[in-house]
């Protein structure tokens, strides 16, 4: 059977680790912003103008640390946008997210175009190389998926243990999680909730752009239009799959990864030689779908999410 | 800050600040030209020059503007119910289809049935495609937004499996593209020799009628109450889920219609490139016509003349094309904020 042939080889699970790490980011980055209240479909955009914004920091001879730093500054300037239009305005957070959506991907392709109007493959850069934790990584199976990873990947790791805490653990995370829920209750406190949600959308968006920069800094060493492919909505689906907790969300998004990573592979054995490769390729959109239906039921939506709060109304 | 209703806006309000908006967004595209090393006032002229300069250019500005009209009205039916549908592009291919599938030789009619029978299908497949995500919304509270994005995804790779495999033409030299329509299902053009076809009068037509539903019939009544408030328009009997799956119906066919007509009336056949994200663009469409089925045909016009006239001026300036996409954007972002500012004022404390 190809199935365990795949399912015992440690290139599978480090597969699946390295797939997982930007839906991490971004999947984090987009839970902040829901759990405050703001639904940010800038998602997909954010990630791309991350994706870009880095590779093009490192091309111009930025260390790869300053790409990372980069890329979040510009995902969190558009998540200002967001946040602005949608905080304090009020507007609806399906047309500005749609709209921050295409703007940064085509502030994207019109920087690339401007920086490299020549090009008809896109420059490589020296991405993240693997970092081969001593000892552990030499654990069969185990050792090379989880702990000879790049850096980027460790740092996706210990941001669901960070966002976790500061969300439960921490005077803020309580007001943030409020803000979702009973923003009124967050103004009796003397606390603002548009700071609150603006700031959740701003530090989100950076995450999401993180999640686009592993793409091109990690994961692949170059930048093509149409990279991040419906990434960023399938992280909107992982959040409701994740029931807005981190935790969760990080196992949804490892079990989504390794779908992933299993049909890649299928595609290489008889299997993949009698049914189409389209087929394998639809399976991540397909389960993100099944996921939203499985947990329909269950699903414990921050009960103000796309409900702008106007102070002194009721 | 909180923002205060003001009942009764000025018309200096309501004219000045969508004007600003648009001085805005011109601004914009004046800096990224300067930015691409070209001048501001040029580019804007060629823009308009090629979308609007000379016959040639017209016609192909309305050309692009027709699959526009159908999904701009397709997201602008859907989004005054306040259903979200972001998957005009799913639907578009749904209509290119079961175009292909019915008018490459399957139906022996004579070309006057046989154009209204695919056109009809192609709605139907459209409706389709809408209604799977919607049910999941009435029936399980899916969020339909996530949903038709990521049937979008599915549809594309699904037409490139019928592309390269059962819908594949023989003759096209291993390119993934379909066989051609055969002449009798193919819209003829509205005046010989030039180069505009009837999708553009069947554009205009839905849109009436779509105007005609909207204000003239009980269903557009209800769609209105529920896209106001959904708890309210139940409370009043108005039933909800069937109105929305109505109106999922009618925005998928619509939508559909888009695909339906690029291939039946420019392209003739069907391929992976049929749409240029016509189903996203649709959104900024509808939006800023304000929702309004007579207005998107103004305003998919208007975008169709950005996208043909960045693509000439892009040839002769040099500013990459996507300027017209950030532009649009701008419009789209800055359209929204001025009519908020309209009927609201900022109270600072």
């Amino acid at each position: 059977m190809e199935i365990f042939d795949i399912l015992l080889s440690a290139s599978f699970w480090a597969a699946v680790i390295r797939i997982a790490s930007p839906l991490i980011f971004a999947t984090l980055g987009e839970l902040i912003c829901e759990r405050a209240g703001v639904l940010n479909l800038g998602i997909e955009g954010i990630m791309v103008i991350g994706a870009f914004a880095g590779w093009m920091a490192v091309y111009l001879g930025a260390g790869l640390w300053a790409g990372v730093l980069v890329a979040m500054l510009a995902g969190m300037l558009f998540g200002l946008l967001h946040a602005t239009l949608t905080v304090p305005f009020g507007l609806s957070q399906h047309v500005v997210g749609l709209g921050v959506t295409l703007l940064a991907t085509a502030t994207a392709s019109f920087a690339y175009r401007l920086s490299l109007p020549e090009v008809t493959s896109p420059p490589k850069i020296e991405p993240f190389q693997p970092w081969e934790i001593p000892i552990v990584s030499d654990i069969p199976l185990l050792g090379p998926a989880l702990f000879s990873q790049t850096a980027l990947t460790y740092l996706a790791f210990a941001l669901v243990v960070a966002v976790s805490l500061v969300l439960y653990r921490t005077p803020l995370g309580l007001a943030l999680r409020a803000a979702g829920e009973n923003p009124a209750s967050v103004e009796a406190q003397g606390l603002s909730v548009t700071a609150i949600r603006m700031g959740a959308v701003v530090v989100g968006s950076g995450l999401m752009a993180i999640g686009g920069a592993f793409l091109t800094m990690s994961a692949f060493s170059s930048f093509f239009f149409e990279m991040v492919n419906g990434r960023g909505w399938i992280c909107i689906a992982l959040v409701v799959f994740g029931a807005w907790k981190p935790g969760k969300a990080l196992l949804g998004a490892l079990l989504f990864a390794a779908f992933d990573a299993l049909q890649v592979r299928l595609q290489q054995t008889p299997m993949g030689a009698v049914v189409p490769y389209q087929v394998f390729l639809m399976v991540p959109y397909v389960l993100s779908i099944l996921a939203l239906i499985l947990m329909s039921r269950r699903a414990e939506v921050p009960a103000a999410l796309m409900i702008p709060f106007n102070k002194g109304e009721r | 800050m909180r923002l205060e209703p003001i009942p009764n806006p000025t018309a200096l309000r309501r004219v000045g600040l969508p004007a600003g908006a648009l001085a805005l967004t011109v601004l914009i595209a004046s800096l990224l030209a300067l930015l691409a090393g070209a001048n501001p006032f040029a580019t804007l002229g060629l823009i308009l020059k090629g979308a609007a300069g000379s016959k040639f250019a017209l016609l192909e500005t309305l050309n692009r503007a027709t699959p526009l009209i159908f999904t701009g009205l397709a997201v602008a039916v859907a989004f005054r119910a306040r259903l979200w549908n972001i998957g005009a592009e799913a639907q578009l291919y749904g209509g290119a289809v079961v175009t292909v599938l019915l008018g490459t030789g399957a139906l022996p009619l004579p070309s006057l049935l046989l154009i209204p029978v695919i056109a009809l299908a192609a709605m139907a497949a459209g409706a389709l495609i809408l209604l799977a995500p919607v049910l999941l919304k009435t029936r399980l509270g899916v969020d339909e937004v996530v949903t038709t994005l990521l049937f979008n995804f599915i549809m594309l790779l699904f037409v490139s499996l019928l592309l390269e495999g059962p819908m594949k033409d023989p003759m096209g030299m291993g390119w993934p593209k379909s066989t051609a329509l055969e002449k009798a299902a193919r819209l003829p053009r509205i005046v010989d020799g030039l180069r505009l076809h009837w999708g553009f009068g069947l554009a205009f037509v839905s849109a009436m009628v779509v105007w005609v539903i909207q204000t003239r019939t009980t269903l557009g009544y209800e769609i209105r109450a529920v896209g106001q408030n959904a708890e309210a328009a139940r409370f009043a009997g108005i039933p909800v889920g069937r109105v929305l799956v109505k109106t999922a119906l009618l925005s998928g066919g619509l939508a559909a219609l888009a695909g339906y007509s690029e291939v039946a009336g420019l392209k003739g056949n069907l391929t992976l490139d049929l749409s240029p994200g016509f189903g996203y663009t649709g959104i900024i469409v509808a939006m800023l016509a304000l929702l309004n089925p007579l207005g998107v045909v103004v305003s998919a016009i208007f975008v169709a003349g950005i996208f043909v006239g960045a693509d000439s001026m892009s040839r002769a300036a040099g500013v990459p094309t996507y300027i017209a996409d950030i532009l649009l954007a701008t419009a789209l972002l800055t359209m929204v904020l001025a009519l908020r500012l309209t009927n609201t004022r900022i109270r600072w404390r």
